[in-house]
């Protein structure tokens, strides 16, 4: 009797379960869709940088179907040994982790400062810092290059005519881009941390330069880490930034956006070689963002304060 | 160990005044509560004391040292805060640890003081932990610890047990107030409570709207509150307050109100003077009130009892005599229901008397107290 109950309260549990599941059908149904429609480009590009260039020229991707065996890593090793992709991505390397740590550091400073100490116009800096997130980056081209242009630092060993080519160029220039929105952005997150712990570090004996390290830096960690996956997004993806300062003034110091884009000549031939060069460029952005993504989804402030 | 002395203090906020001219004298070894509701400036005049505000006018003094213009950390100070603020990335250990490391203690010297803390607050087990894997009561303990390990001269305590639940609130009560009477550091201990206040303090102070109401021990702020509101802020439920008119000279005199009607008690004669038709307010805690007959020279309060709540050993009515609301605690056996009429009374001695105008109580303290 009992058993028999429970067979049924089983049957019925699992019936339950199946409606709810098919209930839910045609949402998963439109999802997997939309991802699919989202991802067909990807996938197509990602295709034809296994396929020679008569067939890329010549018939789609999907023909790969009905033909695998024509697959092929050619492109990849004309790439990489031909069109001097490897010192691009060192390059690239070069640029990108100074560029990213530098307007960290700098804004992790000034956001510290906006949030916990009182200064005279610290508000009107603040905005003023902020507005300039409008200005677009073109209209500093110009005065940028000539200032560059005039710097002449002598110094022992340090000599530095003309900062154009250099790699301190596009530091410093990145710095300078990236800094608006970086300081908005911690400020933002720091501004929201528990005062009480700063006001408990100032009892416990710690000086603003200690609570900064000890305390701010250690519980911005998320917010630091989704700033440093925009920032080495932003510099490893820019071509503009990098043709002005370095472009055609130290070719060996181009980044792997201008040598990409060196690929296809003036004529239009080589276009390609596009995806396999896209790929290995895409490789180091893709093991950045999941490497720290974890710092997306996870706070590290939680138990501070009550809750 | 030290004092604490507050000298015509005052703090202002842009236009708000939030403490004003408070002079307050807290000894040594001493549990003083500074009680109030919020708002009353009780918070920030702990906060001045820290050093985490600064003072607008008049000075603070710890021990003999004015402190108006030392840094935090100088002061000899340890404070716990409402919210804990645990330093969230450390663990239980560094957490105690931080302020020692902070001043270069030695390392063995450190490790022995969060050993022994630890262990008075039964946080041995939880050092390596961080404070999101421990339970808020555990979390409390963990602020605590951090002040104690500091053996500084004066704790600071704002709200400590209000994010705790009853139970947990009635247990660490009495943990501090051991902690208290075994470490005889002076303590400042801010509560908006008057439970805690009462419970804890060696003497409390009473503040509302930035101002200093009274100080002193628990049970005189009880049998003898200055003004109106220390009255009815002190004690739970709180007392009752009746507009009452005053007629007749002399041994007639009485006050009255519908359905009250109060035989002026000997030792305010004098005070009232000759003067008759006088508009008063009496006031008189619920738990004062009583059952049965009245007594020659009682207060007799006749009233409808609306609704009967049930504690156990006592029960709480809430009646209306004249369509003033009253709250009586009386025996639970004396079965009290709904839509009852009662004849309540009290006994002359627990008549307080205030001044309709300024609140103030119409004796003087001094006078109140038994000959």
């Amino acid at each position: 009797m009992t058993t028999a109950a429970a067979i049924g309260a089983r049957a019925r549990a699992s019936e339950r379960n199946w409606r709810r599941r098919l209930g839910s059908l045609p949402t998963h149904v439109v999802i997997i869709i939309l991802l699919v429609i989202w991802l067909i480009p990807t996938i197509g590009l990602f295709v034809n940088s296994f396929r020679p260039s008569t067939a890329v020229q010549s018939s789609g991707w999907w023909t790969i179907l009905f033909n695998p065996s024509e697959l092929t890593l050619q492109n990849y090793s004309y790439v990489l040994s031909q069109a001097g992709m490897l010192p691009g991505f060192v390059n690239s390397l070069f640029i990108s982790i100074p560029a990213t740590i530098i307007p960290l550091f700098v804004a992790a400073f000034a956001a510290y400062a906006f949030s916990w100490m009182d200064f005279p116009g610290r508000n009107v800096l603040f905005v003023a810092i902020v507005g300039l997130l409008v200005v677009p980056l073109q209209t500093t081209f110009i005065p940028i290059l000539e200032l560059y242009a005039s710097v002449h630092i002598d110094i022992g060993p340090i000599q530095i005519n003309n900062l154009n080519g250099q790699f301190l160029a596009l530091w410093l220039a990145h710095t300078g881009y990236g800094l608006p929105f970086a300081v908005y952005l911690l400020r933002n997150f720091m501004g929201g941390l528990p005062r009480e712990v700063f006001e408990s570090a100032a009892i416990d004996g710690a000086s603003p330069v200690t609570a900064f390290f000890r305390l701010a830096l250690p519980m911005s960690v998320p917010a630091i880490a989704a700033l440093a996956i925009f920032q080495f997004l932003f510099v490893w993806n820019d071509l503009l930034v990098a043709l002005i300062y370095i472009g055609a003034a130290n070719p060996q110091n181009a980044p792997l956006t201008i040598v990409v884009a060196n690929l296809v000549n003036s004529l239009g031939s080589g276009w390609w070689y596009l995806a396999a060069a896209a790929f290995i460029a895409m490789a180091l952005p893709l093991i950045v963002f999941f490497s720290l993504q974890r710092y997306f989804v996870r706070g590290i402030v939680g138990g501070s304060v009550k809750g | 160990m030290a004092t604490v002395t507050f000298d015509h203090v005052t703090k202002r906020f842009a236009d708000v005044v939030a403490v004003d001219d408070l002079n307050l004298e807290i000894g040594d070894g001493e549990f003083m509560v500074l009680v109030g509701p919020s708002g009353c400036g009780k918070t920030t005049s702990l906060r001045m004391i820290a050093g985490l505000e600064e003072i607008s006018a008049g000075s603070v003094r710890i021990g003999d040292r004015v402190v108006n213009d030392v840094a935090p950390k100088d002061r000899d100070i340890a404070m716990v805060f409402q919210s804990y603020a645990l330093y969230p990335h450390m663990t239980v250990y560094d957490n105690l640890a931080f302020g020692l490391k902070l001043r270069k203690v030695a390392k063995q010297e450190i490790d022995k003081r969060v050993k022994d803390t630890a262990a008075m607050l039964d946080l041995g087990k939880l050092l390596q932990r961080k404070p999101k894997e421990l339970s808020g009561g555990q979390r409390q303990r963990v602020a605590l610890g951090r002040a104690i390990v500091r053996e500084p001269a004066v704790f600071l305590m704002d709200e400590p047990l209000s994010n705790l639940d009853a139970k947990l609130r009635v247990e660490t009560r009495a943990n501090i107030a051991r902690l208290h009477q075994r470490l005889k550091t002076t303590v400042v201990y801010v509560t908006h409570d008057q439970v805690e206040a009462m419970t804890m303090g060696s003497r409390i102070a009473v503040m509302n709207e930035g101002r200093l109401q009274q100080v002193g021990p628990p049970q005189e702020l009880y049998d003898h509150p200055v003004n109106r509101f220390v009255a009815g802020f002190i004690g739970s439920p709180a007392m009752n307050f009746v507009d009452v008119a005053l007629t007749g000279q002399g041994a007639d005199a009485k006050l009255s109100a519908e359905g009250i009607t109060i035989p002026l008690p000997g030792r305010f004669r004098q005070v009232v003077g000759p003067t008759t038709d006088r508009k008063l307010v009496a006031g008189f805690r619920p738990e004062h009130l009583e059952l049965g007959e009245t007594a020659d020279g009682a207060a007799r309060v006749d009233v409808k009892a609306d609704v009967v709540e049930y504690l156990g050993n006592e029960e709480m009515i809430h009646a209306s005599a004249g369509g003033r609301d009253i709250v009586a605690v009386v025996d639970s056996a004396a079965r009290v229901r709904p839509g009852d009429i009662l004849e309540l009374h009290v006994a002359p001695g627990k008549l307080h008397l205030f001044d309709p105008e300024t609140g103030a109580t119409l004796v003087a303290e001094r006078e109140l107290l038994p000959a």
